[in-house]
């Protein structure tokens, strides 16, 4: 499994546009927002959490649909799904590739974001931990969504409709983290139902990825 | 006959105009979906016991 | 004689043929009489004035959003375990006429609240939630329309509703937690079915009776649709082959 993971790492930095899309994509996101809503600092500090993790949202759902998607098209899927791993693991195994290549970035990247858009001091560390806890469910997420289109030739559009709903809990709980941060609350219980969510996710994700993809494949 | 509605009229009859119509649209597409299928069932069955036959 | 008789998609066919017209008759009575005696026959209430009158469309389509995904979730185990092609045809075909329910629950939601709130559209958790569900029925339709292949469409949607579900009360319960930061407070809610009184009740109940019956009817006709669309394909693959 981890030899799986190293794999897909490795196919991601030589390709490229795991890393760097997905970073570019949340500054981007950073960027149009005061461009569309005005530079007033007192608005962009109170919509900065819901913009921090909205864009880690959209900008995870850009490497999604590869996920199963090249191995699928060279066969390598079908190998897979026959190795002695179960196909539950390979499914974890290439969510947390996923997570590697894309959410972690935008975890490091968040904080010098928030500073474009004026989040206040308490939020920074919540940010980063809120982000930190909540990616992976994305990326699980996504791995069930990618499972479920991967016999689709231009599912990309189809998978966002599908994933998007899924992501509201995590959206929700981790935005909630940051906002009470930032105005000086205490996050815990939004912090719980955040890594409950990502855990349940975790746990019954991959099984029904698997079943997915073993219907695709079919 | 109308009962007087007074400031709410809008609300209330809107409501009931929008209920309407998306009943309506959902009855008449699936009545006409529902025809539209039966007859190119039919068309292709009878053209199939024609081959057959 | 047990349901699952009409697992046999003949049998299905046969017997839904023959109840149709009565199960139609019966809902455009229950609707008639319902909304009838609803708008012209109730007086207004106390606090809401005349738009208490809006609750015999929102309650009842609303219930059946809800109830509607719920027969889908059913309808999607029973394929997934026993295989019965009538079974996901159902849910299939039920989709559309819950996401119609959701529609008619948000127009009908958001105008009863315009004269509350003084905006036609208030973030309230009710609505939220069923926002959020319309958007599950449109991920689910639209995974129907993607594959091409019948079984394999039947088996994938029939997993994200699953998943969709667990995901749906898990939003419910994620969209309450959001709104209680609303600092405009917590009565935004539109909770009809609090108290209602019985001079309200009565026609509210056959107001939901109706749309219950509608809900029926129109998931018999479209299933039928569906059974025939099956073979429809069937036929023209064989046609194509040969």
């Amino acid at each position: 499994m981890i030899a799986l993971v190293g794999r897909d790492l490795r196919l991601a930095l030589r390709s490229g546009g795991g890393f760097g899309l997905g970073l570019a994509f949340y500054l981007l996101v950073a960027v149009l927002v005061p461009l569309g809503v005005g530079p007033a600092p007192a608005t962009l500090a109170a919509i900065a959490p819901g913009i921090l993790w909205v864009g880690a949202l959209l900008a995870c759902l850009l490497s999604l649909d590869r996920l199963f998607a090249l191995d699928a098209e060279d066969g390598s899927l079908d190998l897979l799904a026959t190795a002695p791993i179960p196909l539950e693991g390979v499914v974890a195994a290439k969510a947390l590739a996923h997570w590697l290549t894309s959410g972690l970035p935008l975890v490091l990247a968040a904080p010098v974001l928030g500073l474009l858009l004026h989040l206040p001091p308490p939020g920074y560390g919540p940010l980063v931990l809120s982000l930190l806890v909540g990616t992976p469910a994305l990326s699980v997420i996504g791995a069930f969504g990618a499972a479920l289109t991967v016999g689709l030739k231009r599912g990309g559009l189809l998978l966002s409709l599908l994933v998007l709903p899924l992501y509201v809990p995590t959206l929700i709980f981790g935005a909630e983290i940051v906002k009470r941060a930032a105005a000086g609350l205490d996050s815990a219980a939004p912090m719980l139902l955040l890594a409950g969510t990502t855990a349940g996710a975790a746990a019954i994700l991959p099984f029904a990825a698997a079943a997915a993809i073993r219907i695709n494949l079919r | 006959m109308m009962p007087d509605l007074g400031a709410y009229a809008a609300a209330v009859l809107g409501s009931y105009a929008a209920t309407l119509a998306l009943l309506a649209a959902i009855v008449g597409l699936s009545l006409w979906r529902a025809a539209r299928i039966k007859r190119t069932l039919r068309d292709v069955e009878r053209r199939r016991e024609r081959d057959l036959g | 004689m047990s349901i699952w008789e009409y697992a046999n998609p003949k049998k299905f066919m046969q017997a839904s043929e023959a109840v149709l017209p009565w199960l139609a008759a019966l809902t455009a009575v229950s609707l008639v009489v319902g909304l009838i005696w609803g708008f012209f026959f109730t007086p207004d209430d106390f606090r809401q004035g005349s738009t208490v009158k809006i609750i015999y469309v929102h309650v009842p389509s609303a219930m059946m959003a809800i109830n509607a995904w719920i027969m889908m979730l059913a309808a999607s185990l029973i394929w997934l375990v026993r295989r019965h092609h009538v079974s996901v045809l159902a849910a299939k075909a039920a989709a559309p006429v819950g996401l119609t329910f959701v529609l008619i629950a948000l127009v009908t939601g958001a105008l009863w609240g315009q004269p509350m709130w003084g905006t036609w559209w208030a973030w309230e958790p009710r609505l939220t939630s069923f926002l959020i569900l319309g958007l599950f029925y449109l991920g689910y339709i639209a995974l129907w329309s993607a594959i091409e292949d019948p079984d394999t469409a039947a088996d994938l949607t029939s997993v994200l509703c699953l998943v969709g579900s667990v995901f749906a009360v898990l939003s419910r319960y994620a969209v309450n937690f959001w709104s209680q930061g609303l600092h405009q407070g917590a009565s935004l809610s539109l909770d009809a079915e609090e108290n209602v009184a019985d001079v309200f009740w009565y026609p509210l109940l056959v107001c939901i009776g109706g749309f219950v019956l509608l809900f029926l009817t129109l998931v018999l006709l479209r299933t039928r649709t569906e059974v025939r669309m099956r073979r429809l394909l069937a036929l023209l693959a064989r046609e194509r082959m040969a």
